[in-house]
């Protein structure tokens, strides 16, 4: 703690001063793959507050394939020795990462900042490794949504569905009415994504642990997961037959047009909408997918051990400033996603973020935050891609609800 | 010291590429080889635990598609370009008037990287914007080409792009062929008045063998390497129905963090190419040295 206060005033009055000197002044390289329109621009904002407070910062955007390229790169400079002072990792491949020796202690700024207390509970956890901070929170996105075109749902007089079955009443109502019920890009990322919304929904919070982060072979058997697989095979029927390969923003963009009336996505569906200049609760509505519980993907960045005074102090100050108030409130704002500190004035964000914020301290209340299997915060890669692929391949063919709940045992039993 | 030089001038001069050839070639196999037998995940170990990876391949539904989507890819591939490109080259052959444009507009698929291929086929083949709607449009509304979105037909249409792409290429190897056969032989088939077809099938072709080896080695590395295609057309899907060993690897290497896992599907994949090419080509050039 007082070293850190020393470099970090250091590293200010050395700015002050004019003289930049190598050690003490607080540099760092942050590998990130935020590189589209809306993300270049949330990371600007971090990167202008870090120069604002003397520090020199060296981007590393690496686009593609969803962070994979940045996977890749980040894997090929940590094997030659050279990794990048902050890396933008998250779930559970932070604790990956720490088990092989790599990643830095930030827990001196986490405890002098309190992170603990202004962390939801299973959100700080996917902070730390083996008791220490090695992580900081950026954003918590709500994956559990169900967006609807407000419009379409007034003309045929549906209500917000609050169970799955409303959702079907509704979908067959509005696919008599000529109206594609659920726009849906068949992309097996996305076909996971609907996937665990319904395995929450159908067995609650308590069933979702057990099957897709416990991984518990009971769960992933049960009834409860064939009654998913049902629901999957029914909406299968509730999207148009050319959903295959269509990227997640085109079946947004048919919510907004009307061609389609729900869409299951993310909270950076909602970006869409604003983009597109829709105003939330009049153009479109959003509501959390019918059931309990939330389930929260949280992008992070991990800090490498590094050598040198000034890549350490560059480290502490950007664990600080990414969980600073200011760097939350206004990356957050511009991403659509809601901060992951729970003490932020939340008055400048639109209704569907308020709710998100509301529903993630209610549920971390109740137990019932959980982490989302599809997007890479509840297991391995290996095992969330095995289980990827029972979805995607049930959901993409006329498999039996019974022999995809087998076949996704023998699938995670063979990914372990 | 100058003649020393002169003796080991050719040695001197190849021994860069042939050292990094031992190394980023052979050498890498050997690692891959190596690594396939760990339990690497995010990143390599090394610590050799038998061969679980490949046990995990056998039991991988995925991976077992992915095979099966080879060969039938492979198979097609390979037999619809070579008879399309020697159909095209005999045609070529007759001495007609505008070959050299013909052969050019044949040629040109293969000027584009298969990315661009791959996709206009699949705009092409989008039941909402290509042929379907197409024709559709024309008045026959009960129309249906809906290959590209069928899990059971997606692997055809990446046969079809493939082979739009490389027949031509084929053609003007098999044009070249048939340019180099010794044209006395030929005119003394036609006064010992041998039909047209004959003089094809028992002369011209069979003269041709070195030009089908080239053909099919060529058509088969681009087979069994064939990876931007399918990421571009398909993207493996709908589901994994289209994936093929080289996406197989490619998303265990890196979207899964896997690298076991995708090593040992690199070591199969190697296999498969050495099983089917080392042995035509050991015969191959063993006849013509006899």
């Amino acid at each position: 703690m007082k070293s850190y206060v020393l470099s970090t005033a250091s590293a200010i009055a050395v700015c002050a001063a004019g003289v930049a000197s190598a050690d003490g002044h607080a540099e760092a390289e942050v590998l990130h793959y935020w590189t589209s329109g809306g993300e270049a621009k949330s990371v600007a904002v971090l990167q202008e507050e870090f120069a604002a407070n003397g520090g020199t910062w060296t981007d590393m955007p690496v686009a593609g394939g969803g962070g994979d390229a940045a996977g890749t790169a980040l894997r090929a400079r940590v094997l030659s020795g050279n990794a990048p002072t902050a890396a933008q990792i998250k779930g559970p491949a932070i604790q990956e990462w720490y088990a092989e020796g790599v990643l830095a202690d930030i827990s001196s700024v986490a405890e002098a900042n309190d992170w603990a207390n202004l962390l939801p509970a299973s959100i700080a956890a996917h902070m730390q490794c083996e008791g220490t901070w090695c992580a900081a929170p950026v954003n918590v996105h709500r994956v559990d949504w169900i967006w609807a075109n407000t419009e379409i749902l007034a003309a045929n007089g549906i209500e917000m569905p609050t169970t799955w079955d409303e959702f079907n009443a509704a979908a067959e109502s509005l696919q008599a009415a000529g109206i594609i019920p659920l726009a849906h890009g068949g992309q097996a990322w996305q076909d996971a994504t609907v996937f665990e919304t319904v395995v929450l929904g159908l067995g609650g919070a308590e069933f979702y642990q057990a099957a897709l982060v416990n991984l518990e072979t009971e769960a992933l058997t049960s009834d409860t997961m064939i009654a998913a697989f049902d629901q999957m095979r029914t909406m299968r029927g509730y999207v148009d037959p050319n959903f295959s390969g269509r990227d997640w923003n085109l079946a947004t963009a048919m919510v907004m047009n009307g061609e389609a009336a729900f869409q299951i996505m993310g909270d950076w569906a909602k970006g869409e909408f604003l983009a597109a200049g829709k105003v939330p609760g009049v153009d479109f509505s959003c509501a959390s997918t019918p059931g309990d519980g939330y389930l929260y993907n949280v992008d992070s960045f991990a800090m490498f051990s590094v050598d040198g005074d000034g890549k350490a102090a560059g480290q502490e100050l950007l664990a600080e400033l990414i969980m600073g108030p200011n760097f939350q409130e206004v990356f957050n704002m511009n991403k659509g996603s809601i901060p992951a500190r729970t003490d932020v004035d939340l008055s400048g964000f639109d209704e569907c973020a308020q709710l998100s914020a509301a529903d993630m301290a209610s549920t971390n209340d109740g137990g019932t935050l959980m982490p989302s299997y599809a997007h890479g915060m509840a297991l391995f890669g290996a095992q969330s891609g095995a289980i990827t692929d029972v979805v995607t391949a049930h959901f993409n063919s006329d498999m039996s609800s019974a022999d995809a709940v087998q076949m996704l045992a023998d699938a995670v039993a063979n990914s372990m | 010291m100058a003649r020393w030089l002169q003796d080991n001038m050719p040695k001197i001069v190849l021994a860069p590429s042939f050292i990094a050839v031992m190394v980023f070639v052979y050498g890498f196999i050997g690692w891959t080889a190596w690594v396939s037998l760990t339990r690497s995940r995010l990143m390599p170990r090394y610590q050799i635990d038998s061969f679980i990876q490949y046990g995990r391949l056998a039991d991988s539904p995925r991976f077992e598609t992915a095979m099966e989507n080879l060969a039938i890819f492979g198979t097609l591939f390979i037999v619809i370009a070579m008879v399309l490109g020697l159909l095209l080259a005999i045609l070529l052959d007759q001495k007609i008037r505008t070959e050299g444009a013909i052969r050019t507009i044949y040629l040109y698929p293969m000027a584009l990287s298969m990315i661009v291929t791959g996709t206009a086929w699949k705009w092409i083949l989008n039941p909402e914007l290509g042929i379907e709607a197409t024709v559709k449009g024309w008045g026959f509304a009960n129309f249906e080409f809906k290959w590209l979105v069928d899990p059971d037909m997606a692997i055809y249409t990446v046969v079809l792009a493939a082979v739009w792409q490389s027949s031509g290429f084929v053609m003007a190897l098999f044009l070249a062929g048939l340019r180099s056969v010794d044209e006395e032989i030929i005119k003394a088939a036609q006064v010992d008045g041998i039909p047209t077809w004959r003089v094809y099938s028992a002369i011209i072709i069979p003269s041709m063998a070195p030009i089908f080896l080239s053909a099919f080695i060529v058509l088969a590395h681009l087979a069994i390497k064939a990876f931007d295609l399918v990421i571009a057309l398909t993207g493996g899907g709908p589901g994994y129905a289209t994936d093929l060993p080289a996406t197989y690897m490619y998303a265990m290497a890196f979207s899964r963090g896997d690298i076991g896992q995708a090593a040992s599907s690199a070591m199969v994949m190697m296999l498969v190419v050495f099983t089917i090419v080392v042995p035509y080509l050991y015969s191959e050039l063993r006849t013509k040295d006899d």
